[in-house]
């Protein structure tokens, strides 16, 4: 019993120092002076840009990796083929390597005349490097993994039985994807949503490399957390934290609520 | 719709599932597909279906080739032996998919629904999910689905295998009068000769990817074309050089010509019937079947010698033999 108490206490003694503690600060923080100051923080015009630029890159990496996690996950436990040991290392290399490695990578390829893709794009006009299509595809690089990964399990254990009935039955592929397959994935498919989602919002290594930082154009809401802190504007760092954490905790609710459903159905 | 199988073989990696098999099933049968775990009846099934592709030979249905067709395309029902219930959709959802994706109208998927609930006793169950239905019911729903868009072909994959005894041997009846009621042409797949037995009109049997015999149950019994059928289908045992069944062991109490000469070691009642534990000379055991009258009328009893032998009209196979 008390070896059990003594466990539990460990546990959550940790969370609360290495969790709680620093998120507990910033709320603390942000509300010190009052509420005034946090509305005209936020208000101010660059962070709302930052806040968009971010809404932007996580509104086009989230369905784009959500639809690629789904067909590499198919492809991963249905399909037979070379290199599938490759791919399926492949989808967890952008949690193996750190974010600002990744940064690099990408600023070398489009850096412009050097970079391999960059030279081509620039001889067209077409500027990535510290611009948005240079923080989309950052952003869209580390949240590769997270709906191929919570599908991957998923689509093993629900077995293809299911779908040759469909088939038998007299669906074709599509009707068996659409009526069958998608249907008993969408617990994970919608838990992989939320936690891509939660990372393409969070993400600061990748973009802080390859945005350039430019106030009012480039920055996303990390970056202007960072730009913020350095300017010493610390009431504004701490607004802006506290809408990213916000968003964290709406996330955890939000997987709390799907988690137990996932077995019931 | 009639199945015409020819000649064919499927091979999983080295594997021979499947070898050579010819077999045809008339229009409006019941065909059992008979044989041990990894005999290929399975596979054979799949097949039929379209689930798997053979490696080599053909598949016609109603005369058609059919051999490369997608399931989707072939009508045909398919039970499977998990069901395969889908456990996102009600049981109205799952009865009516067939329709559903064949963009026919609510009302007529309604109706059709509800007389295909009736058939399969599951009236008052529509709304719920499979996952709050018994086994059984369970059973009865995915062959409810299978029947919903009318196929010309009923194929069951071990359909009772993972039911109890009582819900089995009500299923087998169920299905059986099913049968001729909608006079669907069906195949299952059992490992269970005694199921093959009762519920078919035919039973092809299959050991090692290869069919060993089809017929009717009683020529497989009476007839068996190799020791392997003669030893599934029903009871064998040897008898001196020979395998016989159990009920054909005649005993008497004096030598005759081919009689062995064995030890009564246990007498067991078993209701009309009466088993007769044997041991000859060299220790071999062996079990006769009598009926009550015939041990009272021979006064046996334990420790007793007898005669042993096999006088029957049935055909018998030497031990080691294959004439199939």
């Amino acid at each position: 019993m008390l070896r059990r108490l003594g466990l539990r206490a460990v546990a959550l003694g940790y969370l609360v120092v290495i969790l709680l503690a620093p998120l507990g600060m910033v709320f603390y923080r942000t509300f010190e002076k009052g509420l005034h100051p946090v509305w005209q923080a936020l208000s101010d015009p660059d962070t709302l840009h930052a806040f968009q630029v971010t809404l932007i890159a996580t509104g086009i990496a989230v369905p784009l990796n959500t639809v690629f996690g789904v067909l590499c996950a198919l492809a991963i436990v249905r399909r037979r083929f070379p290199g599938k040991g490759l791919l399926n290392a492949f989808i967890d290399l952008p949690l193996a390597v750190s974010p600002v490695v990744i940064g690099l990578c990408l600023f070398l390829l489009y850096a412009p005349r050097t970079g391999w893709f960059g030279s081509w794009l620039s001889a067209h006009g077409i500027r990535v490097l510290f611009a948005l299509p240079a923080i989309v595809l950052a952003t869209v690089f580390v949240s590769v993994p997270f709906v191929a990964r919570e599908v991957i399990p998923t689509l093993r254990e629900l077995g293809n039985e299911q779908e040759q009935a469909a088939a038998t039955l007299g669906a074709t592929r599509w009707q068996r994807f659409w009526r069958i397959t998608l249907p008993s994935i969408r617990w994970a498919v919608i838990y992989g949503v939320v936690l891509t989602t939660a990372r393409c919002l969070g993400e600061y290594g990748a973009v802080a490399v390859v945005s350039g930082n430019i106030q009012g154009q480039t920055e996303t809401a990390t970056t202007r957390v960072q730009e913020l802190t350095q300017n010493f504007q610390t009431a504004g760092a701490f607004a802006v934290s506290l809408v990213l954490a916000a968003i964290a905790i709406l996330v955890l609710v939000a997987m709390t609520v799907i988690r137990p459903r996932e077995g019931a159905v | 719709m009639s199945i015409e199988i020819r000649n064919v073989t499927k091979r999983f990696g080295t594997f021979l599932a499947l070898d050579d098999v010819s077999l045809e099933i008339a229009q409006g049968s019941l065909t059992a597909l008979l044989g041990p775990s990894g005999s290929g009846k399975s596979t054979l099934l799949r097949i039929v279906a379209g689930l798997e592709r053979p490696d080599s030979g053909e598949v016609h249905l109603s005369g058609e080739e059919a051999t490369g067709l997608a399931p989707q395309r072939r009508n045909v029902g398919f039970v499977f032996q998990h069901y395969a219930a889908f456990k996102h959709m009600t049981v109205r959802d799952n009865v009516g998919f067939a329709l559903k994706v064949r963009r026919r109208p609510k009302e007529e998927i309604r109706e059709r629904v509800d007389e295909l609930l009736e058939l399969v006793q599951l009236e008052g169950f529509g709304d719920r999910y499979p996952s709050r239905l018994s086994g059984g019911q369970r059973q009865r729903m995915v062959l409810a689905r299978a029947l919903a868009a009318k196929p010309q072909v009923l194929l069951l994959d071990e359909p009772f295998g993972a039911l109890d005894a009582r819900v089995r041997a009500e299923l087998r009846d169920w299905l059986r009068r099913l049968h001729e009621e909608v006079h669907v042409t069906t195949v299952f797949v059992t490992h269970d000769q005694e199921e093959a037995m009762e519920v078919a009109d035919r039973v092809a049997v299959l050991d090692h990817g290869r069919l060993e015999q089809v017929g009717a149950p009683a020529e497989l019994y009476d007839a068996p074309a190799s020791e392997f059928v003669l030893r599934f289908v029903g009871d064998a045992v040897r008898l001196g050089p020979r395998l016989v069944r159990p009920h054909e062991v005649v005993l008497r109490r004096w030598p005759s010509d081919g009689a062995v000469e064995v030890e009564i070691e246990r007498i067991a009642v078993l209701g009309a019937d009466v088993r007769v534990d044997l041991a000859d000379g060299s220790g071999e055991r062996l079990a006769a079947r009598l009926r009550r009258d015939e041990l009272e009328d021979l006064d046996l009893s334990r420790g007793e010698i007898v005669w042993a032998s096999a006088e029957g009209s049935a055909r018998h196979v030497e031990a080691g033999q294959t004439l199939g």
